[in-house]
């Protein structure tokens, strides 16, 4: 418990920025959404660092609620994939410019 | 004695945090998705150990169980499924100037974050908050579970009906289309 909580936050600054990153240069639907979960994760790990600097449960409970919203988030994006793959081959963001099935 | 529990911790810290940072320049930049998929699982791992380390227990179990066996196996089906799994080809730069663009914009939001994590007094506001102390009697789950089932109840109840109607989305979204003769409204679920 001795490490300090602002290495934490740096930590999760770099790996909130990584997913970022990733979310604007990959062109991959799937590999774009690895990199929400990414942020979500660099998220978490500020929630809890909070919990313990400030001494405060209520930082662990919100991140239970990430899980659970991540979670629902995951199952209905693979499923719009899903169905957009089933109607067209294209596997980029590129392809989806239409918005139209 | 002290001192060799800092070095541990350090050293746990630090292992962890190479870990986490590789894993996600991994996600981003692996060719093929389902190796960014492992990397991604790798993460997930570096940030279960890093809640473990800051007495977070339920929550790493958690991460373990519904990230890395749940949502990376349901992202590793999907690829698998629809034979995605092509190599994608990163050096080229479909849209020009996006990826300076990019860089410029993430390390904007990096300075940002980092200034905040310094400002050590400016984001406590020194009120306690009605959820109860992390450091009280009890385990961690114990104190977890007290305060999800009465503070927060109202929003564990409605993560409930969220999670409900998520599976019926998927149920919905990931259904067989219709012949094109036979289209018509596709009825919404749980009616």
């Amino acid at each position: 418990m001795t490490v300090g909580g602002e290495a934490y936050l740096i930590l999760a600054a770099l790996l909130f920025t990584i997913g970022a990153v990733g979310l604007m240069i990959r062109r991959n639907v799937l590999v774009m959404f690895m990199c929400v979960e990414l942020m979500l994760n660099a998220v978490n790990l500020t929630f809890v660092t909070f919990a313990r600097m400030l001494n405060d449960i209520g930082g662990q409970a919100v991140v239970f609620f990430v899980l659970v919203v991540a979670a629902a988030e995951v199952v209905v994006g693979l499923g719009i994939i899903v169905a957009i793959f089933r109607r067209r081959s294209g596997a980029t963001a590129d392809d989806l410019h239409l918005l139209k099935g | 004695m002290i001192l060799a529990a800092t070095r541990v911790d350090a050293a746990v810290f630090a292992i962890s945090a190479v870990i986490i940072l590789t894993g996600a320049i991994g996600v981003v930049t692996a060719r093929n998705p389902v190796h960014s998929a492992l990397m991604l699982v790798m993460t997930l791992f570096g940030v279960a150990v890093l809640f473990v380390a800051q007495e977070a227990h339920f929550l790493a179990a958690v991460q373990v169980i519904v990230y890395a066996g749940a949502i990376v196996v349901l992202f590793l089906f999907v690829i698998m499924l629809l034979g995605v799994d092509k190599e994608e080809s990163i050096e080229a730069d479909p849209l020009p100037g996006q990826r300076p663009i990019a860089l410029v914009l993430a390390l904007m939001t990096l300075g940002e974050l980092l200034l905040l994590s310094r400002m050590q007094n400016s984001w406590a506001a020194g009120v306690e908050s009605d959820a109860g102390p992390l450091n009280g009697p009890g385990t961690n789950v114990e104190k977890l579970a007290s305060v999800i089932f009465t503070r927060y109840l109202l929003a564990f109840e409605v993560t409930s009906v969220l999670l409900v109607i998520a599976v019926v989305g998927a149920v919905v979204l990931a259904r067989k289309p219709r012949r094109a003769s036979e289209e018509q409204p596709e009825p919404v679920g749980g009616e």
